[in-house]
Parts: structure tokens; C-alpha cells; sequence
């Protein structure tokens, strides 16, 4: 067992965990923090994405103990008393069918507007291009990221 | 049956989903979210090898490791080892070989199940895997479907004698004659390639003996919580009233959450065995073999037409894989297909025949379309090289034949009366924005000048057939189940609404539609509206979801039992008033006296009467609430136009969409934003056959895109945005006027796409591509069109 800290969705952590168990498991089945799935096993699919120290990562692809010390946002922290724009333009423009691929693309879509506030369709394709969404075809998604990226412009004015 | 719905205010609204707020905010119960004290986790002991005799099992090694509590074989279940079974025996004479839950003696495909484990920690559990040995003598696999008919062929199941599961012929008309009275023939062989359906949702079940009595309660990522309760009792003698099955949020499905598995019967009889509750969650490399595939056929198609573009008849022979086993309803696939052959055409004679064939290979099973997008795929290709042979505009053969919007009702060759359509309507519509003459000119100009990248249009004017069934009709096609649905709607005594319905969603936004149609027919709020779906325990009756059948069957039970709580809350309204009921008239949820606007009241008022039963007419009994199941008149038919222009280069084969265009008409519409994001989805997997995705497996039975980074499913760089638009012929089968559009995407593109692929290609003397079109096997057919090898 290995003693980490991990400030998560901005609750301070504490735990022991088993040096082999990743990330998302501890978030999931020690942490109860279950509004993050796994939906493979060889970090194609990225329905684990979560922020950690402001990046967006896949949690099936790091180990719990290598978090150690760092702060990590999940869906579930991704509001901050109200939604995030990108939540709101997912919702608006219907950029979610079943959902299961919608945390982790919630968080890749944060973290493409942090990098990139104005992007271009072709780079919100190549941004999330390892966030698979088996439902929407994708057309929905690009167009509630450019929603979210004059959303968040409008608000910084 | 006529829709009493007087004052539409929300359907044909885009309203945005009430389902979001939870899963845009991570506040979901997926199946693997559900935590029971004290539950066993289990893992399976999967084949590696694709076709073997099991000499020998060794699990002690793994019964002595920490947290295992028990391992279990077929030999340990004995009378518990369920057998799976298959619902569509198609045929009189069909092959039938038992599918045992826990594989006895023989192992039939990579990923066959030869052991559980339980241990109390998923981590546990998989460790143990490695601790039973088990010993195989290899058989020889069977993969190819036509050497597996051959003479002294190796036998999947050597007991059946063959590895023919079933063979059918159904003659409409006289093709022989048809055939003689043609000028052109054309014939074509298209694969079908294997597809693994990949719902981003892996699929997990979590069974509790704890229920009330005794009860045991199975949440399972299912597309069908009703009838997996029927199949469950059956299989396990459990009795049906002692199960109770939720389908919680569940993350996509596409047919293959449409299924009994083996997990889930595993898990309900080893908890109830045990006493505990027992929980399995899939790997995704798990359901790359375990969760069936789709599609997996060879065919052979034959088009013969006068040398004015006259069609006279249409055969089509295929080869079907069934894969090792029947799963509930793979037989009866290409079944579903078999009726949409002929598409939108008129004929003489059309000639179906089908063989299937077991292989040592994953299962398969209905996916997104089961049947219409292999048949709609046959006819719109076939229709594409008829055009070329025939020196003719793809789209004006399509004219010459299609059924024109006077001709409805109209009845098929293959038997169907297809309800309404406007072909011409949505063509024009897809031409208009899709820029065809400009497009055309383009694609001149670089075949002139010999440009490397090359351009194609691709055209599929489709229809596929919804509302999947009519009981008698599935009762005549050997189908073990209805194709009726239920709904339940109560008006509780403070005025909300609870809307029970039978369809189960997985994606598709049913609680937003729903409220829609109910608060047009009831008169409430939409957001006073709350959808129970997906639990026996609380919705008890029901045929869920699949085939686009949830709006088609399902928004006709909405309909009506919504239509009995208005007549119930009418008399009542009409009691308190001292009216007669024929005086009233029902306007946005009010009851009021005609000619006198003062003497009113609503359906909130009425209920809360209903409830306190104070003064309601003599005999009537208490509580507002109306039932309604409802077995659908017939199928509806929507169709559509899409139209793609696909660039190639002829030096690397890479084939990029780059425009693509679809008009579809779906019938009235209940909510046009989630008809349009079907359309996308739909659209992306059927371009995700055409360009991407295919299940490969080696000679030996392995299957080499076992992971999602080998099986290509689409990713958002790998796809265009799409014009969309729609037309409207409003179905004459459904009250509602709706038709159905889950998988009507799905069934066109493809087409269209490797329409597309082979127009950009065809004066390099191409004149097919197989799928996936990969760049690899684009640009292998280039080199041997131009070396001669494909004339």
C-alpha cells in the first residue's frame, strides 16, 4: 500500500491505495466518484478523461499513486456552482445521445478551449480525436465546442 | 384509430433533453456504478483458441488464492448450466445446436466460457484467472463461409451432422421469366463485412437475492429489461415472478445490448445459488468477442432490367454467418433484411434465398438495422453498376423505378405495403443542397486533367421498414414474441403526471419524447411529466427497444392511454359542472363549457377529485389514470436521400468524405433535434462500414481487431459535418403520423459512401471496393483494375 494526498473536485484526499490500481478505479470504487466511466481497457476510448493540475488525462492510464499530490477535476467537480459553458453548449446543441463518452469529452472540450479558446472546426476534430462517441456522429459535439468557445469569450468581456 | 391530440404545443419542438442534466453532470447509474454490500465479483475463463476439445480443467490453484470463493465449470453447475435460447427458428428444419451458458467438453470460438470465478474484489477475481488451467486439444477452426459447406468440411458442432444452420428460398413472381424478358444482367458479389457493434458502454450486470420475498433483482446494460426477465425464467426455471430486471442508464446499445447473454444468466444463478449478490463487469477487449457482432454476410446479387433502365426482377443469395452459436435471434437477420431487398423499386419478380452457416467465430446478432442496411446496401449498389452498364445517370435509373408518391399505399414484391413516401420530394431537396450539377462538373474536370485525387458522388435513395411488428406477423415469420407496447399514464392527485412506458432507452432521448406527445394529449407541463422506463418492478409490461420500434409501436400506446385519461377526466369534469360531457371542450389541459368561458376546470382539479373520490360520477371508480397496449396496424417505411462526394487519391487510396448530404423523412416529427442527431449517428456508423470498421480474424479463428485500437470505430477527425434536412410524409399507420429513425442513417450511408468510392474510380475500370475501404484495399483494387484484374 502506498499513502497518497490528491485534492479531488477540490475535497482534499487521503488513502492508502494498492500501487497497481489506476487512477480511475480509485475514483470510482474507493472514492465513490462513479460519474466517471471506463469504457476500454487500452486508453483508446477516453470516457475516463478527467482534468488533473488543469490537463486533461485518460484516468484508466495512470496509476492512482502517480497522482499523488496533484489536483484533479472530474465531471463531477466540472460545475462550479453553475455549469461549465461547455456543459451548457453540450446540453443546447444536443452534443450527447446515451452519454457514456460525455465526461470524458466534457473535460477534453475544457481543456481544447483552455489551450485553444478560438479553434477551428478541423482543430476541435483533431483535438478530440481520442475521445470516441459511438452515438452522435460527432456534429453535434463540434458545434457545442464552438457554442462553448463564444460562450466563454462573451464572458471574459 | 385517430389522434385526438387538439392543440399541439410541444411536439415538432426541438425542446432540449431532460436527460442531460444528469449525464452532463456525472450524476448516472450505470450498471458498473452499482455498488451491493457483500457482492461477489466475477470474472470468466475465456477460450483463447477458436475451436478446441477441453482435455482437462485444474482450478485448484485458483480456489487457493486470497479472496476466491468459489470457481465454477460446467461440471459444478450441472443442472445450473442454463442453455441459451434462440427465439427465431426460422425454418422447420433448422439446425439448432444447445448453447450451454458454461462450454461442456468443446470450446466454439475465442472468447467461449469455460469457468466463473468469484472473488470478493474485481481485482481478486481477475488475479484467480490466471490460476485455472485449462488444457485444450485443438480442432481445426471454420471461418470461411463456403468451405464450411463443402463436402467434408470440419464441423463446428460435430453432433448437428453440418455446419448448415438453415437454408430458404422465397420466390415473388417468376425472376426465371423476368430474366429472359430483360436485356441487361448484373451481377455482383458483396461482403458484408463482420462489424462489432461497440456501444461505448461495455456491458455489466448486478443481480441481488435480497428483494423483497425473495426476490432476486438483476440490473443489467440492456436494451431489453422485459423481455431479458422473460428469457431469464426460462432459461434458469427461475420463476419469472420471483425476477425483477432494471436497466439503469445504459450507454448505447445497437442491437447488442438486444440480447440474452451468458454473464447475465451466470450471474443471477450463481447469487441466487449462493445467496449473494454477484456482480460482472466487461472488459472492452471482453466484448470484442463475448458481445455479438453484426452483419457477416456474403451476397450474391442479380439485377436484370431492359435497355431503357426498366427493372424486370432481382436475386439474391446469400450466405449468412451465424458464428458458433445462435444467440436469441441471429437466424432470423437476414430474415429482416430479406423484405427491403427490392427497396424502393418496382418489379416483377424478386428471388430471395439464404443459407447460413456456423463458424468458430464470436456470434451474431442483430446490429443498428439488423437486415435493412445489408439489403439497402445490395440494391443501391447493384443499382449503381446498372446504371453504368446501362450508360445512365444513377439517379435517373433510380426514377425510372422508384414508386412515385401517387402509387401509395403501395405493395411490394416482396409483400410489404409500404404506408406513404415522397421519393421525388426528398431528391430534390438532397440535389438542391448537395450542389449535383456543380459536383458532376468538378469531378469532369479532374478526370480530364488526371488529377490524383479523383471525385465521386455516391447516391442511396433508401427505405427501410420501422415499427417492428404487427404479433401476427411476427407470429407467421416464427418470431416467439409480440411486437406490441404499453404505456401507462397517471395524473397524480396534486396534478403531476407519471408516464409508464414499456420501451426502454439507451441514447434516444425517451424522456424528453415522451413528455412531449403526453403533455400535447394530457395537457400538462412537459416538465411536469416523469418517464418510468427500464424496471419490471415499475413498469411491468413491455417489448423495449430496438428496430426503431419505440416511437413507431411505443408513441401509440403514449397516444392512447393518454387519450383514456382525457376521456376518464372529461366525465368527471363534466359531473362537477353539471354539464354534459359532449358540451366540453379540452384546450391545454382545461375542460371547459362551450359558449360559457366561466364554467371550467382543469385536468389538474380533475385528478385531485379523482383522488379524494368525494363526488365522481355513480359507478366510477376512483384515481385519473389510463392504460393503453397497443399492437401496431403495420410497419411504416421512412426513406430518404443521401448523397456523398468522396474524394480519392489514387495514389494513396485514402478515401475522405467530403460532402455528404441526407434528406430524410421520418413522418411527423416529435422533437426534430433528436431526430436529427440520429440521423448523425446513424450516418457515422454507416460510414464507419463503409471506411473503418471490420472485424478480422486470422486462419486460425483469432481475431485480430480485438481492441479499439485495431477496430477502427470512427473518431471525430475522421468524419465531416453533415447537411441534414428533412421532408415530411406524415405515416397513414400511425396515429401520430411518425415513422421511426434510429437506424434509417445507418441503413443509407454506406451506400452512399462506397457508391461514392467506386464513381470516383470507375473510368480507372473499377467497378467495386470491398469494405472497409481502407486505403490499403482502395488502392490494391486501383492497381488491379489497371493491371486488367477486375474488368
Amino acid at each position: 500500500m502506498a499513502r497518497i494526498a490528491v485534492t479531488v473536485d477540490g475535497t482534499a484526499r487521503e488513502a492508502d491505495v494498492e500501487p497497481r490500481t489506476l487512477l480511475v478505479h480509485w475514483l470510482r470504487d474507493d472514492l465513490g466518484l462513479v460519474g466517471t466511466p471506463v469504457g476500454c481497457d487500452t486508453s483508446n476510448c477516453g470516457s475516463c478523461t478527467v482534468m488533473i493540475d488543469g490537463r486533461s488525462a485518460k484516468s484508466c492510464s495512470l496509476l492512482a499513486v502517480q497522482a499523488d499530490g496533484t489536483q484533479i477535476t472530474t465531471i463531477q467537480g466540472a460545475a462550479n456552482g453553475e455549469w461549465h459553458p461547455v456543459q451548457v453548449a453540450f446540453k443546447d446543441c444536443h452534443a450527447l445521445q446515451c452519454g457514456y463518452c460525455t465526461p470524458g469529452m466534457v473535460v477534453a472540450a475544457i481543456d481544447l478551449l483552455s489551450e485553444n479558446p478560438d479553434p477551428s472546426e478541423a482543430e476541435i476534430r483533431e483535438g478530440l480525436r481520442g475521445n470516441l462517441c459511438r452515438c452522435t456522429g460527432y456534429h453535434n459535439i463540434v458545434k457545442a465546442v464552438q457554442q462553448a468557445s463564444e460562450l466563454m469569450k462573451e464572458a471574459a468581456k | 384509430m385517430t389522434a385526438t391530440v387538439e392543440h399541439v404545443a410541444n411536439i415538432g419542438r426541438p425542446l432540449r433533453r431532460k436527460e442531460d442534466a444528469r449525464l452532463l453532470t456525472g450524476q448516472t447509474q450505470w450498471t458498473d456504478s452499482i455498488k451491493l454490500p457483500g457482492a461477489l465479483h466475477m470474472t470468466l475463463v475465456r477460450s483463447p483458441v477458436a475451436h478446441a476439445r477441453i482435455t482437462s480443467v485444474d482450478k485448484s490453484a485458483a480456489e487457493a488464492m486470497p479472496n476466491v470463493v468459489a470457481v465454477f465449470t460446467a461440471a459444478d453447475l450441472g443442472d445450473l448450466n442454463a442453455r441459451i435460447p434462440c427465439v427465431w427458428p426460422v425454418t422447420d428444419d433448422i439446425v439448432m445446436p444447445e448453447f450451454p451458458v458454461l462450454a461442456i467438453d468443446e470450446v466454439r470460438h475465442v472468447g467461449d466460457v469455460v469457468a466463473a470465478v468469484l472473488a470478493t474484489d474485481a481485482a481478486s477475481a481477475e488475479d484467480a484467472l490466471e490460476g485455472v488451467h485449462v488444457e485444450y486439444d485443438t480442432l481445426p477452426a471454420v471461418g470461411d463461409l463456403e468451405a464450411a459447406l463443402a463436402d467434408g468440411a470440419s464441423l463446428v458442432h460435430s453432433s448437428a451432422g453440418t455446419n448448415q444452420c438453415y437454408t430458404m428460398n422465397v420466390p415473388n413472381g417468376d425472376y426465371a421469366a423476368a430474366k429472359a424478358a430483360s436485356d441487361v444482367v448484373v451481377s455482383r458479389r458483396f461482403i458484408q463485412q463482420r462489424l462489432i457493434p461497440s456501444p461505448m458502454e461495455p456491458r455489466a450486470v448486478a443481480v441481488s437475492p435480497m428483494g423483497t420475498s425473495g426476490e432476486l433483482t438483476v440490473w443489467s446494460a440492456t436494451q431489453i429489461p422485459h423481455v431479458l426477465r422473460v428469457l431469464l425464467a426460462l432459461s434458469t426455471g427461475i420463476p419469472e415472478n420471483r425476477l425483477r430486471v432494471i436497466a439503469p442508464d445504459v450507454g448505447g446499445g445497437f442491437g447488442a445490448k438486444l440480447q440474452l447473454y451468458r454473464e447475465e444468466i451466470l450471474a443471477l444463478v450463481l447469487a441466487n445459488k449462493l445467496g449473494r449478490p454477484v456482480k460482472w463487469t466487461e472488459t472492452r477487449s471482453e466484448n470484442m468477442v463475448a458481445t455479438h457482432h453484426g452483419r457477416g454476410q456474403i451476397q450474391d446479387i442479380e439485377i436484370a432490367a431492359t435497355k431503357d433502365g426498366i427493372l424486370k426482377g432481382l436475386k439474391v443469395t446469400l450466405t449468412a454467418d451465424m458464428g458458433a452459436y445462435l444467440q436469441i435471434i441471429t437466424p432470423g437477420i437476414p430474415l429482416l433484411g430479406m423484405f427491403m431487398y427490392n427497396g424502393i423499386y418496382k418489379m416483377d419478380a424478386y428471388d430471395f434465398s439464404c443459407t447460413a452457416v456456423f463458424t468458430t467465430k464470436t456470434p451474431t446478432d442483430a446490429y443498428r438495422g439488423a437486415g435493412r442496411p445489408e439489403s439497402t446496401y445490395a440494391i443501391e449498389r447493384i443499382m449503381d453498376e446498372l446504371a453504368a452498364e446501362l450508360g445512365m445517370d444513377p439517379l435517373g435509373l433510380r426514377r425510372k423505378n422508384w414508386i412515385t408518391h401517387e402509387e401509395f399505399p403501395y405493395t411490394t414484391i416482396a409483400g410489404l405495403t409500404y404506408d406513404t413516401g415522397n421519393y421525388e420530394a426528398a431528391t430534390a431537396r438532397a440535389l438542391e443542397l448537395f450542389g449535383y450539377d456543380e459536383l458532376r462538373a468538378e469531378q469532369k474536370r479532374r478526370r480530364d486533367s488526371g488529377d490524383v485525387v479523383q471525385l465521386g458522388i455516391g447516391v442511396s435513395t433508401f427505405t427501410e421498414m420501422c415499427g417492428l411488428a404487427p404479433s401476427r406477423t411476427l407470429g407467421a415469420l416464427k418470431y416467439v414474441a409480440g411486437g406490441w407496447e404499453n404505456c401507462t399514464i397517471r395524473v397524480l392527485p396534486l396534478g403531476k403526471v407519471e408516464l409508464v412506458t414499456g420501451t426502454s432507452p439507451h441514447g434516444q432521448g425517451h424522456e424528453t419524447a415522451w413528455s412531449q406527445i403526453a403533455a400535447d394529449v394530457i395537457g400538462v407541463p412537459v416538465e411536469d411529466i416523469e418517464i418510468i422506463h427500464g424496471d419490471t418492478g415499475r413498469a411491468p409490461y413491455g417489448m423495449d427497444t430496438y428496430g426503431s420500434r419505440s416511437l413507431a409501436v411505443g408513441g401509440q400506446a403514449i397516444l392512447r392511454a393518454g387519450e383514456k385519461v382525457v376521456e376518464k377526466a372529461k366525465l368527471i369534469a363534466a359531473h362537477q359542472m353539471e354539464a354534459n360531457p359532449d358540451d366540453l371542450e379540452f384546450v391545454d389541459g382545461a375542460f371547459r363549457v362551450k359558449g360559457d368561458p366561466e364554467r371550467s376546470t382543469t385536468i389538474q382539479a380533475v385528478a385531485f377529485e379523482a383522488f379524494t373520490a368525494h363526488n365522481l360520477p355513480d359507478g366510477m371508480e376512483p384515481t385519473l389514470s389510463g392504460e393503453s397496449t397497443v399492437d401496431p396496424a403495420d410497419f411504416s417505411f421512412p426513406h430518404g436521400t443521401h448523397l456523398a462526394a468522396i474524394e480519392v487519391d489514387t495514389e494513396t487510396g485514402k478515401a475522405t468524405v467530403r460532402k455528404y448530404v441526407c434528406v430524410d423523412d421520418v413522418g411527423v416529427q416529435i422533437n426534430p433535434m433528436i431526430v436529427e442527431g440520429q440521423v448523425h449517428g446513424g450516418v457515422a456508423q454507416g460510414i464507419g462500414q463503409a471506411l473503418y470498421e471490420g472485424a478480422e480474424y486470422d486462419d486460425d479463428g483469432n481475431l485480430l481487431t480485438a481492441t479499439l485500437a485495431d477496430y477502427l470505430i470512427p473518431s471525430a477527425a475522421d468524419l465531416p459535418s453533415f447537411i441534414t434536412d428533412q421532408t415530411v410524409t406524415p405515416s397513414t399507420t400511425h396515429p401520430l403520423g411518425t415513422k421511426g429513425v434510429g437506424e434509417a442513417g445507418a441503413i443509407a450511408s454506406t451506400p452512399a459512401i462506397i457508391n461514392g468510392v467506386v464513381d470516383a474510380l470507375r473510368h480507372l475500370g473499377v467497378t467495386d471496393v470491398t469494405m472497409p475501404a481502407t486505403p490499403e484495399a482502395v488502392w490494391r483494387t486501383i492497381v488491379a483494375a489497371q493491371s486488367g484484374a477486375q474488368a
